[in-house]
């Protein structure tokens, strides 16, 4: 389990963005900025400052896949499985890499080195099958060149 | 008896909207409908039905199902028809086979993801996706599982592959319904229900895509444990048996319904009672009911378990002294016993030594005719009621300053206000459905100004701010109120133009002149009312420059030593600022009880006949005298606290109370007790062995409101029609016994026997007997569904704005509202100033909700207290403590919050066992004697557990509630 960061940096972040139009996202990608993810203490403070029931905070949030509620390892793998990506191979690649790794989609490596996720289209559908590693993303992905974003995250 | 045939009540698919009309051509036929109008609705208006799922007219069109897509001449593709507006000269087609094939390829979806279970669900026969699937003609659904395959759908537990993650079990949690997420279709009308309609926002679609699901609260809550506050509007919009009642789980469907009017609080929601023969299965409530608009709460839709409890009393009882266990006995006996005994009271103490209580919860004509008991067969005006400790000073009030004993508005007032005051009232929780219309009001950009000790729901809670909140000290409601008026006086901001044609000019001129003086500013009364001065001239200037103002209030302003003074202030404030006689203004008592308003205008106060006349003027009296057969009493007489004195001082020795708990509901309950101990003929006419009834010597018992004919009188002086579904399990109803119990007097003394054989009888009496009701008739109500009085040959279809061109008394009276403070102050013994009220689940004394599963929400009384003043006597949430005021101590548990200010503590009614009101005092109103329950100062302090007088008092219940077995 990890620690909660401190009420008052959630609410210092809620406070900075909640005067937007449309605040209610932007604070969400404020937290995870900040956090690595939406934690849990900060629910409560986002309803009150927002004037919104928890119901709907938790619509908003489960909508959006890339909200998380807990920390992910220290790097974030992503395989397409769009069509695009599936036609040339995709879901082999994607398959292998798991096996690979010994983990199921949303796994991270006992390490805490990398979080592997699916992603519907990374728009790279003319160089697929394509992969994403944190905010880069990697075109014409095979066996080898993920065996090296692999090495290179620490997997 | 006639049958009442319910008017069109279909769904429409979209709300209705008001507009300059529009025509437009659907399948070959012509339709005008109101601009703004979706081509759905302008097809219904047709008699056309285009197939829907996720539309339906209590919610805003939403447009997810793609099953009503029509085509229209000149545009493109296929609309759906709930979103598109009508245009002017559109040709619509439902029905071509474009379209047809959309349908049925989009319910071949919906059929692939739902279990074929028709026969053995739920919803059988009532539900709109097996409608569906018949209208579009789905015969066959192509989508199956890969063989062997895992399984992708939301509604199989399991099959030979294994589990289905995707399967979510039924949540039962709620005590009235069950959430069952394999029927789900994700329309996402109970969402938008819970929001639009309730306003409560419990609700969400959680996920995206096929993952989409139906989830109350967040991902850790169920039903019961999120915010949902159970008020059904999510179940009643429901196409599929997602969520169902349980009643209908285990009865099935209703055959029949019957329009009638809940009976519980003042708001007097208008229900189908649905049948199966004599059982009743569930209650929704009647779209076309003017006051509820189709809206419920937790306690009309769900709570009336407690019709059928096993508590409930069918047989009479009888008993020579209160220490006796009770016998149960025949009705003649019963009845012979009772009039024998106030006959001989009579004899042996004089004409005036009895008297009646009438009931808040009994009907119009059950209350007229407990009065006309006590008047022309008692022969004297002993009649009170319980808005004596509620709404006797609205009465008064409103009645000097406007004319006329009554609130202004109807309901749908509220959707036309800019401004809204809520003051002394917690509509939430003591009139949920009018809290919804109003909070939907305020979502759509209506300023809110809370006047409360507390923070009630309303000041914050989901999309809906108080502007202001003023959290007053309790008792000071008058200075606040005054300070209102000096802001809005000195600072010129009132409406002369009102005030010079509509009010007394020079009564305003002195008015004006009182208020000014700066004693009653904002500033100088801080002090005093712990209100921020800033704070209220902000809330003066909103209220007196935003437009159209309303001002609702309840117990809070009246239950006060000065509560007729703050209802003068409140008319004032609405003269003030040329609030009154138009849609969107005025002023509004929250009523508590379901038929408050009909008890007083049926003549139960001892100085009132029916229609609010006094009875010492002899022109009034000669036309009771003369319908009656009898000379009526020129002296008013004795009220609830009066006959309560009289009791203990032996003057007083006989009561009939019809459907109250005078012990429980009435103050100081050790006074009460000595009143009624020192009786020797109570009567009690009721379902439950309720509390008096521990002092009871004859038990009549009562029928409830499904068991009888009659109507209510709601808040906004609507006579609604209460209509019999079942037989009364008792064997009368209450009218019936009080009309047995009048002829088995008047036997004794030979007078004329009572001969009504239908409440539609009474009713045309009063019509005869009664100004402002002289129109109403039983088939004018069933006609129209229901009338405000009044309904005379001026206003034939009644009134549901009061004061429009002039007020009821001619000219509107200012009246000075010179702040007392209470004689019941904090000290250093009572440091702590006790206000009480109630909570959402829970309805006055509880009897009829506490035997429902309403519980669950509210199991018991506990007192609200700061943390600050919780802290300084050690105590912690949950804590049992010690509440004591001057009159007597109770005990009960702590709930620590800052809803309530620092000095200030709270607590409910609704349980016996607590018995808050032993610990309220003999303080009332100085022109009604209305009690002050809103202000006691007490202590807290640490307890073991309830006090002695607390297990005395369930000592005495107890042995006072034995029944002997029937004699064989």
């Amino acid at each position: 389990m990890t620690n909660s960061p401190p009420t008052d940096e959630i609410a210092a972040i809620i406070d900075a963005h909640k005067t937007l139009e449309g605040p209610l996202l932007p604070i969400l990608h404020a937290l995870q900025d900040a956090f690595g993810h939406v934690p849990q203490a900060a629910g409560p403070l986002i309803c009150d400052a927002l004037n919104i029931s928890r119901a709907e905070l938790h619509g908003v949030i489960s909508f959006y896949h890339d909200f998380r509620d807990a920390p992910a390892g220290r790097h974030v793998l992503k395989i397409c499985r769009a069509e695009a990506c599936q036609s040339v191979g995709g879901k082999a690649l994607a398959d292998e890499t798991l096996a690979k790794l010994g983990l199921d989609w949303h796994g991270t490596t006992p390490s805490g080195a990398v979080t592997i996720e699916p992603v519907y289209c990374l728009g790279l559908c003319a160089c697929a099958p394509a992969a994403m590693v944190d905010d880069r993303v990697f075109g014409r992905v095979d066996a080898a060149k993920m065996q090296t974003l692999l090495e290179k995250v620490g997997a | 008896m006639k049958d009442f045939i319910i008017p069109d009540d279909r769904d429409m698919g979209t709300p209705a909207r008001t507009g300059a009309p529009v025509t437009l051509t659907i399948d070959g036929f012509e339709v005008t409908v109101p601009e703004g109008t979706s081509v759905m609705r302008a097809a219904a208006e047709a008699g056309i039905s285009v197939p829907k799922l996720c539309a339906t007219d209590s919610v805003e069109a939403f447009g997810s199902c793609r099953l009503c897509v029509v085509e229209i001449e000149g545009r493109r593709g296929t609309p759906s028809s709930c979103t598109t507006p009508v245009a002017p000269g559109m040709v619509v087609h439902t029905g071509s086979s474009k379209v047809r094939k959309i349908r049925r390829g989009v319910m071949e979806l919906y059929i692939s993801d739902h279990p074929l279970d028709c026969l053995t669900c739920s919803a059988n026969g009532d539900c709109e996706l097996q409608d569906m699937a018949g209208a579009v003609g789905l015969r066959d659904v192509r989508y199956t599982a890969p063989e062997g395959g895992a399984l992708d759908n939301h509604f199989e537990a399991r099959n030979t592959s294994g589990e289905n993650h995707r399967y979510l079990p039924k949540d039962e949690s709620n005590p009235y319904f069950t959430y069952d997420p394999s029927k789900c279709i994700v329309c996402s009308r109970c969402v938008r229900a819970c929001e639009e309609v309730q306003g409560t926002f419990a609700l969400t679609i959680e996920g995206r895509g096929f993952d989409s699901r139906v989830s109350a609260g967040n991902a850790l809550d169920d039903f019961l444990s999120s915010d949902c506050v159970s008020c059904g509007a999510c179940v009643q919009a429901c196409p599929t048996a997602t969520l169902q009642e349980k009643s209908v789980v285990e009865l099935g469907t209703p055959e029949r319904s019957v329009v009638t009017t809940c009976a519980y609080c003042g708001v007097g929601c208008s229900f189908k009672a649905e049948m199966q023969g004599d059982t009743l299965v569930r209650m929704v409530p009647w779209k076309n009911g003017k006051a509820n608009r189709g809206h419920s709460c937790v306690k009309g839709r769900f709570a009336y378990g407690y019709a059928h409890h096993q508590d409930r009393i069918l047989n009479p009882m009888i008993r020579e002294n209160i220490t006796d266990p009770w016998r149960e006995v025949s009705w003649d006996e019963a009845l012979s016993f009772a009039a024998s005994r106030m006959r001989g009271l009579q004899e042996t103490y004089g004409q005036k030594s009895i008297g009646v209580i009438t009931s808040s919860r009994c009907t119009n004509e059950e209350t007229y005719l407990v009065q006309k008991l006590a008047r022309a067969v008692f022969m004297n005006n002993n009649t009170d009621t319980c808005a004596r400790v509620c709404h006797s000073p609205t009465g008064y009030g409103l009645g000097q300053t406007f004319g006329t004993s009554a609130g202004t508005q109807d309901f749908d007032s509220v959707e036309h206000t800019d401004v809204v005051i809520v003051i002394g009232a917690n509509p939430t929780d003591g009139h949920p459905v009018f809290a919804s219309r109003l909070k939907k009001r305020l979502r759509a950009g209506a300023k809110l100004i809370v006047i409360d000790p507390r923070r009630i729901d309303l000041v914050k809670s989901a999309h809906v701010e108080a502007a202001h909140h003023l959290p007053l000290r309790p008792g000071t409601n008058v200075a606040v109120v005054t300070a209102l008026a000096h802001t809005i006086v000195t600072e010129k901001l009132y409406d002369e133009e009102f005030i010079r044609t509509r009010c007394d000019w020079d009564e305003f001129q002195a008015y004006a002149e009182f208020v000014s003086d700066p004693r009653h500013s904002p500033e100088a009364t801080e002090e005093l009312t712990r209100v921020p001065a800033a704070e209220l001239r902000a809330a003066a200037r909103l209220f007196a420059t935003g437009g159209n103002g309303a001002i609702y209030y309840g117990l809070g302003v009246t239950e006060h030593s000065q509560g007729s003074t703050t209802v003068m202030g409140i008319a004032n404030l609405a003269m003030l600022t040329g609030n009154v006689g138009r849609p969107g203004v005025g002023v509004n008592p929250l009523r508590g009880q379901n038929n408050v308003q009909g008890s007083c205008d049926m003549g139960s106060f001892p100085h009132e006949l029916p229609g609010y006349r006094h009875v010492k003027l002899p022109e009034v009296r000669k036309i009771f005298e003369d319908a009656w057969g009898v000379s009526i009493d020129p002296e008013p007489g004795l009220r609830i606290p009066n006959m309560l004195d009289a009791a203990v001082d032996g003057t007083f020795k006989g009561l009939y109370c019809q459907g109250e708990d005078i012990l429980q509901s009435d103050p100081d309950t050790k006074h009460v007790a000595a009143g009624l101990a020192a009786m020797e003929c109570v009567i009690v006419h009721d379902l439950f062995l309720n509390e008096t009834a521990n002092y009871a010597h004859v038990f009549l018992p009562g029928s409830t409101f499904l068991e009888k004919d009659g109507t209510f009188t709601n808040a906004e002086r609507r006579i609604n029609r209460v209509r019999k579904v079942m037989a009364p399990m008792n064997g009368y109803s209450d009218w019936e016994v009080t009309q047995l119990l009048a002829n088995a007097m008047l036997k004794e003394s030979g007078g004329a026997n009572w001969t009504y054989t239908h409440p539609s009888q009474i009713m045309d009496e009063i019509a005869a007997t009664t100004p402002s009701f002289a129109g109403v008739t039983y088939d004018l109500l069933d006609e129209k569904g229901s009338v405000q009085w009044p309904c005379n040959e001026d206003h034939p279809d009644g009134t549901p704005l009061m004061h429009v061109d002039g007020f009821m008394r001619g000219k509107g009276r200012f009246i000075v509202t010179e702040y007392v403070a209470t004689d019941e102050k904090t000290g250093p013994r009572f440091p702590l100033l006790l206000t009480t009220g109630r909570v959402l689940s829970q309805y006055n004394v509880g009897a009829q909700t506490r035997r429902t599963a309403n519980s669950i929400w509210h199991g018991e009384d506990v007192l609200e207290i700061h943390p600050h003043d919780a802290e300084n006597r050690g105590l912690h949430e949950g804590d049992w403590v010690k509440l004591a005021s001057r009159s007597g101590e109770t005990a009960l548990r702590a709930h620590i919050t800052e809803r309530v200010a620092p000095g200030v503590v709270y607590t409910t009614f609704h349980h016996p066992d607590t018995q808050a009101n032993v610990v309220t005092t003999d303080f009332s109103d100085w022109a009604t004697n209305c009690p002050e329950y809103k202000v006691t100062a007490v202590q807290v302090s640490a307890s073991n557990g309830p006090s002695e007088w607390q297990e005395d008092y369930a000592a005495q219940a107890e042995q006072s509630r034995r029944i002997l077995p029937a004699a064989e």
